[in-house]
């Protein structure tokens, strides 16, 4: 029987009925904003985080979490003197913070990645590049996902 | 495992170009659980790496929250014909490439 989640639902509320249903969450199934820090704190360090310069193009509603286009771009010229060496992804409530880490050189010509991600949940994503200066630059965009992610159980 | 490139055959010199790879892979999380309780083991790609001739100009990591299927798509400058190596790395020792050519006039 395909096992949906209004059914494993009823099982897992019903554990004492049923007694079979086993204690599976050894940690928190969520980053927190705790660990959205520390994660951005271990790209940025010390350094100040400065807001512009990255816009993040991402669907302010997602029906599926499973699969979200991404767009980050920033404004720079992309010459050897003046570029973006990386752009680093986090997200609020997946399971785990990070997303992506993305490295450019001056040959890039266009600071600009696309990929797609997983959302677990409705949350918000950041998006920072580091410069050739080692200024780092940040934005944020809030996302709202009905079906979720990364999570659920398999069928 | 089967990869999609997307580079243009033909560039003017000094062009900016958009290259983009798709391969297949499941990027199991690592956070899902069966039926019956069970972990099921993560099983993602880790890293992705683009060479133009040779030299490394897009790095990527990548994390369980990379949807399955990796897409990504980049750009570069267009200096001289040649090939573009792509390579994707992963758990359990995953690891395969791809590459495309490109005429730059």
């Amino acid at each position: 029987m395909p096992t949906t989640r209004r059914h494993f639902l009823s099982l897992a509320g019903g554990v004492t009925a049923a007694g079979t249903m086993p204690i599976v969450s050894l940690r928190p199934l969520q980053a927190t904003p705790a660990m959205l820090t520390a994660a951005i704190r271990n790209v940025v360090g010390e350094a100040q985080l400065r807001t512009g310069r990255v816009k993040l193009d991402i669907p302010p509603l997602v029906e599926n979490g499973n699969t979200v286009p991404m767009t980050v771009s920033v404004a720079s010229p992309m010459t050897a003197d003046d570029h973006v060496k990386s752009i680093h992804v986090f997200n609020e409530k997946n399971p785990q913070p990070n997303i992506g880490n993305f490295y450019l050189t001056p040959a890039s010509g266009r600071a600009q990645v696309s990929t797609r991600i997983r959302l677990a949940d409705t949350q918000k994503v950041v998006a920072i590049a580091r410069l050739s200066d080692d200024t780092f630059w940040q934005i944020a965009a809030d996302v709202v996902v009905t079906l979720a992610a990364c999570t659920e159980e398999m069928n | 495992m089967a990869a999609l490139i997307n580079v243009p055959a033909k560039a003017r010199r000094g062009d900016v170009i958009e290259i983009r790879a798709l391969t297949s892979h499941i990027m199991e999380t690592g956070f899902r659980h069966t039926v019956d309780g069970k972990l099921v083991p993560r099983d993602i790609i880790t890293g992705f790496t683009c060479r133009y001739n040779g030299a490394e100009i897009f790095r990527a990591d990548l994390f369980p929250a990379i949807a399955a299927n990796p897409y990504l798509s980049f750009f570069t400058v267009a200096k001289e014909s040649g090939k573009f190596e792509f390579e994707w790395i992963g758990d359990n020792g995953y690891s395969s490439t791809a590459s495309a050519s490109i005429t730059v006039e």
